[in-house]
């Protein structure tokens, strides 16, 4: 399977919201703008009051590939890889999977929701399409 | 055009090893092999050589960007400087930069700012062989991943088709390029390769063959992708005032490019239609009067076909979006087209020698000692290195 992330103060409501259902991105309190990847300050306002939020969890494919190669071994294969950009923000988006469709069924600018696949104690945010 | 500090160097010696995919010496004699014919070449002696940098340095993890896989590294400048007992005022390697030619740019730095005078300049791999003994193609903690690569890994992002495949996707979206006209870098690179005596793949290649090879990260296929090796390069990196007491022709240094206008992050680059390679070349013209018609022949990047077209529009030799049609059907990228690309075989045919294989080639052309492949009064080269938000290039000229 994919490596997992080591989950830490500055990534713990990324990487575990899943369990509570919720996609939380880092949000500036001073001008709502979304940080990610998380940082302790905004890039936009340069305020230090950020805090995660959770997000609708609704996108669109910005890109995507298919990946065919097993790059190590037991590693199956084809999935999808995506960039996927959140509803909330022109420039908010994740890397990520599309799951629940054919790999030649994705296309650009497919409207996705996501969902989580737990993988040791970790919630990866992955989207299916809607 | 104000002072620049890259005018104050030039290329003094170049040097290269043995590249191949079966190669028996270990990457550290390699890598002496081309530094000292380097600064053979140069006219100098090891004692002569008062600085040294590479990229990345001995680095086996990095949280960075350019995360090292397995034979990707190569000797750090301390082996460098310990085997050949150099004594230098500078030394560095680090792999956070904009792309692997910042080497060279750190290099020219170095001599500009007067603390050194011959600095020696070099990029080593041994992929070739790493990469039969291991099947971790990006080193991850067994704690997990952390820094940058977390964002990328835990979705089975591995390796670099997967991250451009992503951006080759987005420009093949917008601007309509075809998978035909992406073939044509590889195509020409293979058909150059038969010219080069040092090339690793010389066999003809076919539209059909491009066509019909096995996907890695669809849209890129097989032949997108270029071919790890085990070889390394070295330059040497004088002061100007050396130039008239080369034995070899010094190639001096027209402009460089380095800037990095947008986020430094693979997956949340903005405008995927572009990389770092808009802003790097961008950067580069500002700091000439030339222009890209002034180029003779350009050795752009292609560690995946779809670079180079990335860095014809940074470079601005076409518009934006207009790679693919710029390229269609090969012939303007030939020997003996308008602007001739990858001369040598570039990295998809003549091996993996992460931009410094396109240096060496940049040279030989302004030398004219490109044997088969040289383009006739070659005066003017243009070079580049990297993907994603990681580039930087050079306009080279006799």
């Amino acid at each position: 399977m994919f490596p997992v992330p080591q989950v830490n103060d500055d990534n713990r409501d990324f990487w575990t919201g899943g369990r509570d259902g919720e996609l939380r991105i880092v949000r500036c309190n001073d001008c709502g703008y979304y940080i990610h990847p998380p940082s302790p300050r905004c890039p936009q306002c340069l305020a230090d009051d950020v805090e995660p939020h959770a997000v609708s969890g609704g996108g669109r494919v910005y890109t995507y590939t298919i990946n065919q190669r097993a790059w190590s071994p037991g590693l199956e294969v084809p999935y999808v890889i995506a960039i996927v950009q959140l509803d909330e923000q022109s420039d908010l988006r994740l890397m990520t999977n599309i799951v629940g469709c054919a790999p030649d069924e994705v296309a650009i600018d497919m409207p996705v929701r996501v969902e989580f696949r737990e993988q040791d104690e970790v919630y990866v945010p992955v989207f299916r399409p809607l | 055009m104000a002072d620049r500090f890259e005018e104050r160097s030039i290329i003094s010696g170049i040097g290269q090893s043995e590249v191949g995919r079966r190669v028996t010496k270990g990457v550290l004699a390699l890598t002496l092999d081309a530094c000292l014919e380097a600064i053979a070449d140069a006219g100098l002696k090891p004692a002569d050589i008062d600085g040294v940098v590479s990229w990345p340095g001995a680095v086996s993890r990095a949280e960075g960007l350019a995360p090292p896989g397995p034979g990707s590294s190569g000797p750090g400048p301390h082996a460098v400087m310990d085997a050949l007992r150099l004594q230098t005022n500078w030394h560095y390697a680090g792999p956070e930069t904009p792309g692997m030619l910042a080497s060279v740019i750190h290099g020219c730095m170095a001599v500009a700012s007067g603390i050194c005078r011959h600095v020696l300049v070099y990029r080593a791999l041994n992929e070739a062989t790493a990469w039969r003994q291991s099947t971790e193609r990006v080193a991850t903690a067994e704690a997990g991943v952390t820094g940058v690569m977390q964002w990328i890994l835990p979705f089975g992002a591995f390796s670099g088709p997967n991250w451009m495949g992503l951006y080759a996707r987005r420009h093949m979206h917008e601007y309509g390029t075809t998978r035909e006209q992406i073939a044509q870098i590889s195509l020409n690179a293979r058909r150059n390769a038969a010219l080069n005596p040092t090339a690793v793949l010389t066999k003809e290649l076919t539209m059909d063959d491009y066509l019909s090879s096995p996907m890695i990260s669809d849209p890129l296929c097989l032949y997108d992708c270029d071919i790890a090796i085990d070889g390394a390069t070295a330059v040497v990196i004088s002061d100007a005032a050396y130039a008239s007491d080369t034995p070899n022709r010094p190639i001096h240094f027209e402009a460089v490019g380095s800037a990095l206008h947008g986020r430094a992050s693979w997956d949340q680059w903005e405008d995927m239609t572009t990389t770092a390679a808009m802003s790097a070349g961008e950067h580069l013209w500002s700091r000439t009067d030339m222009k890209p018609a002034d180029v003779d022949c350009a050795q752009l990047y292609d560690g995946f076909t779809v670079l180079t077209l990335y860095w014809l529009e940074g470079l601005q030799f076409c518009g934006p979006g207009e790679s693919g049609p710029f390229v269609e059907g090969g012939e303007r990228i030939s020997l003996t087209g308008e602007l001739p690309l990858a001369t040598s075989g570039g990295q998809l045919s003549a091996g993996r020698l992460h931009s410094f294989g396109h240096l060496y080639e940049a040279c030989l052309q302004l030398r004219e000692t490109a044997g088969q492949r040289q383009i006739p009064d070659a005066k003017v080269v243009a070079v580049s290195a990297g993907a994603g938000p990681l580039a930087s290039c050079l306009l080279l000229r006799t």
